[in-house]
């Protein structure tokens, strides 16, 4: 028996695989063709065959407060997201043109503001962003570039227009799982992608360790770049081993590295060896106790001076956060505007804010219809599915929300596409965004591909990890079919 | 911070070995070896009471108590089991995680060391420790008792050889691989130490039992809990001798677990690693290990029986451990000011 079902449920979503109920779209068709011939039982070896291999090669991503197992592997699909080219080039346009935007912002918010004389975003919403960093005005980061790595959330509404959900600017993860996921898939269905003309993601590490490499202090001598990482327990210590591994570079962690006389080094068997470039993947708060947060064990004391002193590297830059606070993200269109004289290619989900009077009063008596998030949360936590949500629920929000208005924003609820998933025996449909990461070096890279989240549980709207999401392979086509 | 000895570093990448990724290269390839030898030990003495079922429960006492005498963990386990027999010993020291040296314990602590390295060791090396860490966790003491202990000690035994063998295929001979080699052979060496004087432990028979049926079997089971039965007997052609096995253990220059062959490769690793040159050591490791070579080259197993067997071994773990000690302390020492808890804490919120 094959395992596409006749009674496939499209529902009033969008689906990637059915633009109606029956009728698969033309770029899955060579998939559906290839499933319809493939026993259950074969398929179901083929997913065992996968979850093993993800234990065993460690895989994993930790779950906090959860006492044991704390390592788990991220449920995968094998269905997976497949993206036409001519889909995939409107994106890349509109994901290129975004983080250009954002670095020409940051850029200006910590020179001359000009956009905030104009402005064209209100001041008082960016000196009130937790993650603005007054310390680092007039601050030059090398080559002018603050997000080097940047990872955008995409979803997709009912009519499968494409949206931008957030932007992840400080330490996004999951590009690990990106590649993973498409070495599990060449495994399972080797001779589907050779026929199938998918994009390669391999030279991701290439490219990143390219744009780390292009902001070194000392051109010309070959960089020393190392990974800052938080340690072992930080829940995507796999990805920084991966990482680390595919660019071979060393990993540190704060304990590692020294300073002297505004110089960073790592210490070493045979002593200390500078250091040029840092991937670091720990927030700014924790990077260096002198400057910030004075009880973190995680970061360097002096770093942040021999980052000022131009002696070493950050990627990301520091106070990147500013960007990819909520309540700018409402603003990014407009920024767009400013500074590129562009219209945005990707367009924004249609954004409340709380610390603006009319938009306040508005979330305040439609909480129940919308989507309420705290202005500096990740990972799916801190925020409201209005329509889901109970009665006291809402209000608690409505309390929170009232009291501290610039901690958050509402969104319409987004009926995110849907992707055929196997999940109890069956394909049923379930919901799913899209990371993409970009690169920003001497030029701007996107990869062809990112990080399809899916939300497993049925009718979920929360895709993180940490949330019971998984994930599929994300395969964008060299043609359109 | 600059060791002596050691060229200064290049600015290239592939040279450079950070202090924590030694120390854990080091102690991953301790615990394995440890685990290992702790496997052997445990399997060999099961092994040999199933074969000798006279003992009666002063014997077994003995017995036990002997092997937990040597390994060094007398006293914790006498605040964990009142008495010493099968079945709490190889608890104790398989199983039990409250015993940082149980064999749980070592495989743990080497795959936690081992995932903090992940990018450092080759992913054959990764995956094997993992496996071997999935086959523990998903395992209670009692199923492994019901299953019979056998093939759980072949279990551990058939993964460490694996390992070491594809660390020896697959891993570059750099300064990591000095790391690793140097961890096993000062934990080889240790080792068969404490092996040859589980012997010493069980009370000097008397002269009636030399040579008896139960004398010979025990240090048969020394052998064996050695891997050195087969050499043993390619080398000396005869029946087993209390003197000859422990010159055997102690002096061969051919079988790789006897003293004489781990403390070599101790030796020779300690000049790369520290830099020990020159004619005359600068380094107290190097001093202690040229001292315990001079020994192993020249005395006599006759000298060594005439001071005690005992001592003399006890003498070489003294060793053994300033050894170890001064390497870490010089290249791979870092002091953590910090609380563990609060920096698994702060990792957790990133």
């Amino acid at each position: 028996m094959s395992i596409l079902s006749s009674t496939y449920d499209c529902g009033p979503f969008c689906d990637e695989m059915y633009s109606a109920a029956g009728t698969i779209r033309p770029h899955y068709r060579r998939l559906a063709e290839r499933l319809e011939t493939l026993p259950e039982a074969d398929f179901q070896q083929r997913r065992a065959a996968i979850d093993l291999a993800f234990l065993r090669r460690g895989v994993t991503f930790t779950v906090y407060n959860d006492s044991e197992g704390t390592e788990r592997i991220f449920p995968f699909d094998l269905i997976p997201r497949i993206i036409p080219a001519s889909e995939w080039k409107r994106l890349e346009a509109g994901l290129v043109q975004r983080i250009t935007a954002l670095n020409l912002f940051l850029h200006d918010l910590y020179h001359q503001q000009k956009i905030l004389k104009d402005k064209v975003v209100p001041a008082a919403q960016v000196l009130s962003a937790r993650h603005f960093r007054r310390e680092f005005m007039n601050f030059s980061v090398p080559r002018d570039i603050y997000v080097h790595i940047c990872g955008t959330d995409l979803i997709r509404d009912d009519a499968g227009r494409y949206l931008v959900l957030e932007d992840n600017l400080r330490c996004p993860s999951g590009v690990s799982y990106m590649i993973e996921n498409r070495a599990a898939m060449r495994r399972a269905f080797p001779n589907l992608f050779q026929s199938y003309g998918v994009r390669p993601i391999e030279g991701y590490a290439d490219a990143l360790l390219k744009s780390l490499r292009y902001i070194t202090p000392r051109p010309g001598d070959k960089p020393s770049v190392v990974l800052l990482t938080p340690g072992v327990y930080n829940s995507a210590y796999f990805e920084h081993t991966f990482l680390a591994r595919q660019m071979g570079i060393p990993i540190v962690e704060g304990r590692d590295l020294v300073v002297r006389d505004s110089h960073v080094f790592m210490r070493t068997t045979a002593g200390l060896v500078p250091v040029d470039v840092i991937y670091r993947r720990i927030d700014d708060d924790f990077i260096d106790p002198s400057v910030f947060r004075p009880d973190s064990v995680l970061g360097v004391p002096g770093l942040v001076g021999a980052y000022r002193a131009g002696n070493v590297a950050l990627a990301n830059a520091i106070g990147t956060g500013v960007a990819d606070d909520k309540v700018i993200y409402a603003y990014v269109p407009k920024i767009i505007k400013y500074y590129l004289d562009q219209e945005p290619l990707l367009p924004n989900v249609n954004t409340y804010l709380a610390s603006e009077p009319a938009d306040r009063k508005f979330i305040l008596e439609n909480i129940a219809k919308l989507v309420v998030k705290s202005a500096n949360e990740a990972g799916g936590y801190g925020m409201l599915i209005g329509p889901a949500a109970t009665a006291a629920e809402c209000a608690d929000f409505r309390a929170k929300v009232a009291a501290q208005p610039r901690n958050f924003i509402a969104q319409d609820p987004i009926m995110l596409s849907r992707s055929p998933t196997w999940c109890d025996g069956q394909l049923e449909g379930r919901h799913i965004d899209l990371r993409p990461y970009i690169l920003a070096g001497e030029k701007t890279v996107v990869t062809p591909g990112g990080l399809t989240r899916v939300a497993l549980r049925k009718g979920s709207l929360v895709v993180n990890s940490s949330q019971g999401g998984g994930s599929k392979d994300t395969w964008v086509l060299k043609g359109d079919l | 911070m600059a060791r002596s000895g050691r060229p200064p570093p290049a600015r290239t990448q592939a040279t450079v070995m950070l202090s924590r990724v030694a120390y854990s290269l080091y102690w991953m390839s301790r615990q394995i070896e440890r685990a290992e030898n702790m496997s052997r030990l445990l399997d060999v003495n099961l092994q040999f009471l199933l074969d000798f079922q006279g003992f009666d429960d002063a014997g077994l006492k003995e017995h036990w108590g002997s092997i937990l005498a040597s390994a060094g963990d007398e006293a914790l386990f006498a605040t964990v089991h009142e008495t010493a027999d099968s079945r709490t010993v190889t608890d104790f020291l398989a199983f039990d995680l409250r015993n940082p040296r149980s064999i749980l314990s070592c495989v743990f602590a080497a795959r936690e060391n081992a995932r903090m390295i992940r990018d450092q060791i080759s992913t054959e090396m990764w995956e094997t420790m993992n496996e071997m860490y999935l086959f523990l966790k998903d395992r209670s003491a009692t199923d492994i008792w019901i299953a019979g202990p056998y093939d759980f000690f072949q279990h551990i035994k058939r993964h460490s050889h694996l390992f070491q063998g594809l660390t020896d295929a697959t891993y570059p001979r750099s300064e990591g691989w000095e790391f690793i080699q140097f961890g096993k052979w000062i934990e080889r060496a240790d080792q068969t130490t404490r092996i040859l004087d589980v012997k010493y432990h069980i009370l000097l028979p008397q002269a009636a039992d030399v040579g008896g049926a139960v004398d010979t079997a025990q240090w048969q089971a020394v052998l064996r809990s050695a891997s050195a039965s087969e050499a043993y007997h390619r080398f000396y052609v005869q029946e087993i001798l209390p003197w000859k096995v422990a010159e055997f253990l102690i002096f061969s220059d051919s079988f790789p677990r006897s003293l004489h062959c781990c403390v070599l490769q101790v030796d020779e690793l300690l000049r790369r690693i520290v830099g020990e040159t020159s004619a005359r050591a600068r380094t107290e490791a190097a001093k202690a290990a040229r001292r315990l070579m001079t020994d192993l080259a020249s005395l006599t197993i006759a000298e060594v029986l005439e001071r005690g067997l005992h001592e003399f071994l006890l003498d070489v773990q003294l060793a053994l451990e300033r050894i170890g000690d001064e390497v870490v302390k010089t290249t791979m020492f870092y002091s953590s000011e910090f609380d563990p808890e609060e920096q698994q804490q702060q990792q957790q919120q990133q």
